[in-house]
């Protein structure tokens, strides 16, 4: 019996495939050395330990940063709550006068929800807009980040339209007001270059599964000099510098390292790659869709990234569900379950019924040339059934 | 090379090696609602099927393994009560529970209930008792407590991360905290499990994953490596690990077995050896090949001397006592040559000592 085909995958800012190399380096840590990377006591954690700070080191690499200022966590979800309640709660245990908090309508939920967690403990948010282009308003952002202003927090590239905000004018700002300046690097690390001296980032939070590594695993990068203090999420045995207690998962960790040093490797060789097939897509599906517009496209993006809005009045939900062989979504995956239209698409200006008839499309390392041209097949062909009813 | 540092972490059992790497190739991510979401998401639920069938009954919050657990089950339990908490708790209990009142041990490690019942009386109150020491194996407890913090209104928050895949976990908790590589699992994953009717709020906010109750994207992988290994039985180790305490007892008439009076995992033996430090026996022993620990993973390489020990009441001794827990995978070759390699090590050493 032939083997039911796969689904074409064009969801790469949700999850991305694990590259095999990332999965030949895990492993052995999964089937030969099992230990506690804390067993320092004996050759086997020793070991362990020297595999997890090789694998710090990589990822360090890939932005600029030193080993030691990399802390471990379960991901990016957790290295933004750490970033951001971390400097908040510090400040707060030092007496600091800053309460200001400075960030985007259209940061990932995480961001948002540590920011209104906070506003609860005493801070001030300021939650700016963004331009139907996604790009912040840097003279709003200027008018916004002041002496009061403990953070600064920007994403680099958005998850769902793929814009990539101009780190260091933002940071070069906030570093003016004397303010930190955080950046959820998830969706950028390794499609985009990332170096904390150049964005003056004094944290920067990572995600292995964004970059063909391991579900259950990423960093944050935490600034030594000057050094950035932050207060942990929770404690216990005091790994990572007490900044993250628990038992680091050395297969996961290893595969962030590897995940890493391919992509400082052949991201940017990637990327050029990836825009091709993108490009090839777009005028596949635009020659069959006359009117399909791409959202904020006069922004620099991400080479993977397209956020497309179907004319004809059609819900893009109903586009996806007439296209099982394609997947794809309509925003971010950790709300794709929710009935609003996406929060990022209304900050940018699009009506209800225009954020409805949207769709992200997520195209990687992995795309090839035939995956996108079935794809725009099967999607137009989709949008033409939906929009006869 | 012999392994019994199992308390730090156990080796992956096959069935959770296999389930692991099979869900490496498993692209979607559980939120997603495409067809590859949906298959990430069948393996996600069946997960916690299984974990709840196993622990429960009760609802399944997946987090990056006990630490977590146990930071969010008080984070989330603790709002408007006083805090009780065990002498001998691990440090990611203690340290999520600052400023609490402890439980005090009695000298083999056990809680002592009538302590706990005078403290229940002041109010409403979180207790936090573990299932089994991580260094001793001593049980707590358990039920008892549980009946006593029922009947005072308290909750009880349970970390059973030593106890849970090794043999029965009591009930009668508010909450229960496990890890999966305690057990054979991966790295990367534990769960607290909540019972019915318990709601927390998020230690770790984010894109409304578990319920609202813990954001980022599952750890699939280690998750479904978690729920092959907890679906294994138990191995059964007390044999084993009690023929070895007789062997160095008959060697070592000067030898004491912390909580040898207290009913302990099957797995854990406290090993004290007067007069000769901790850290010098696992470094000889680890020359040796024999892989052990003087106490907590965490805390290894720390020279503070243990707060469990230190509970106890041991005094001196609680600097000469190492641990040795037994892999689900321990052979009795594995115990022999442990007993050899304790023998020469204690010749050698022990002629040292005043």
């Amino acid at each position: 019996m032939p083997e039911k085909k796969r689904p074409i995958y064009l969801d790469n800012h949700a999850t991305t495939p694990v590259d095999p190399r990332v999965l030949a380096a895990m492993r052995p840590w999964w089937e030969e050395n099992f230990a506690n990377p804390g067993s320092v006591e004996h050759a086997m954690g020793r070991a362990a330990e020297a595999a997890v700070e090789q694998a710090r080191a990589e990822l360090a690499e890939l932005i600029g940063a030193e080993a030691r200022e990399m802390v471990l966590t379960s991901g990016a979800t957790e290295a933004n709550n750490l970033a951001i309640k971390g400097a908040a709660r510090f400040s707060v245990s030092q007496d600091g006068s800053r309460k200001r908090i400075v960030t985007l309508a259209t940061e990932h939920k995480c961001v948002l929800e540590s920011v209104r967690d906070l506003a609860a403990e005493g801070f001030e948010p300021v939650i700016l807009g963004v331009g139907a282009d996604g790009l912040v308003d840097l003279d709003a952002l200027r008018a916004a980040v002041d002496e009061r202003t403990l953070l600064v927090s920007v994403m680099a590239v958005n998850n769902e339209i793929g814009v990539i905000q101009d780190l260091a004018a933002i940071g070069a700002m906030a570093k003016a007001a004397g303010a930190l300046f955080h950046t959820d690097a998830a969706q950028a690390a390794g499609r985009v270059p990332i170096d904390v001296e150049e964005i003056q980032a004094d944290l920067v939070s990572l995600s292995g599964h964004k970059m063909y590594g391991p579900k259950g695993i990423g960093a944050l990068y935490v600034r030594r000099r000057p050094r950035v203090r932050l207060a942990p999420l929770f404690s216990g045995g005091g790994q990572e510098r007490g900044l993250r207690s628990g038992t680091l998962p050395t297969p996961l960790v290893v595969g962030l390292g590897e995940a890493a040093r391919i992509a400082g490797g052949e991201g940017m060789l990637d990327a050029g790659r990836i825009a091709g097939q993108r490009q090839r897509f777009l005028d596949a599906l635009g020659a069959r869709i006359p009117g399909l517009v791409v959202n904020a496209a006069t922004a620099p993006r991400v080479a993977g990234n397209l956020s497309l809005t179907f004319p004809g009045g059609v819900s893009a939900q109903a586009v996806m569900e007439a296209a099982p062989g394609v997947c794809v979504s309509t925003g971010s995956a950790c709300s794709s379950a929710a009935i609003e239209p996406s929060y990022v698409l209304r900050a940018m200006g699009l009506d209800e019924t225009r954020a409805r008839a949207s769709l992200r499309l997520g195209f990687g390392r992995f795309t090839s040339p035939q995956d996108v041209d079935r794809a725009a097949v099967m999607l137009a062909e989709a949008w033409s059934r939906v929009r006869e009813g | 090379m012999i392994y019994l540092d199992a308390n730090a972490t156990e080796p992956l059992r096959p069935e959770a090696r296999a389930a692991a790497i099979a869900a490496m190739d498993c692209l979607g991510n559980p939120s997603s609602v495409h067809g590859e979401g949906r298959a990430a998401r069948r393996l996600l639920e069946a997960a916690r099927t299984t974990l709840a069938k196993r622990f429960g009954p009760g609802e399944v919050v997946f987090t990056s393994g006990g630490t977590e657990a146990n930071a969010l089950a008080i984070h989330g339990l603790s709002s408007g009560r006083r805090m009780l908490v065990g002498a001998t708790e691990h440090l990611a209990v203690l340290a999520a529970a600052p400023g609490a009142q402890p439980i005090p041990v009695d000298g083999q490690g056990r809680a002592a209930l009538d302590a706990l019942e005078a403290l229940l009386r002041d109010g409403p109150a979180l207790v936090c008792l573990m299932a089994a020491n991580n260094e001793t194996g001593v049980l707590h407890p358990i039920t008892e407590a549980a009946a006593l913090c029922r009947a005072a209104g308290a909750r009880l928050h349970v970390d059973a991360v030593q106890a849970a895949g090794r043999g029965p976990v009591p009930g009668g908790w508010d909450s229960l905290a496990v890890s999966g590589h305690k057990f054979g699992g991966a790295k990367g994953a534990g769960a607290l499990v909540l019972r019915p009717g318990i709601e927390i709020g998020a230690l770790i906010a984010g894109g409304g994953q578990e319920r609202g109750r813990r954001g980022g994207t599952e750890a699939l992988p280690a998750i479904v490596a978690m729920a092959a290994a907890v679906t294994c039985a138990p191995a059964a180790l007390t044999a084993l690990r009690d023929q070895m305490e007789q062997r160095l007892r008959d060697l070592a008439p000067e030898l004491v077995i912390v909580g040898e009076g207290a009913p302990r995992l099957g797995n854990t033996s406290c090993l004290a050896l007067p007069g000769v430090a901790a850290e010098t026996q696992v470094i000889a022993l680890d020359l040796a090949g024999v892989r052990v620990s003087a106490g907590a993973a965490c805390s290894s390489g720390k020279v503070a001397r243990s707060h469990v020990l230190v509970a106890m009441g041991l005094g001196e001794l609680a600097g000469s006592a190492i641990r040795v827990s037994l892999p689900w995978n321990a052979t009795a070759a594995d115990i022999e040559g442990f007993v050899d390699a304790w023998a020469a090590m204690r010749a050698r050493l022990s002629r040292r000592g005043p």
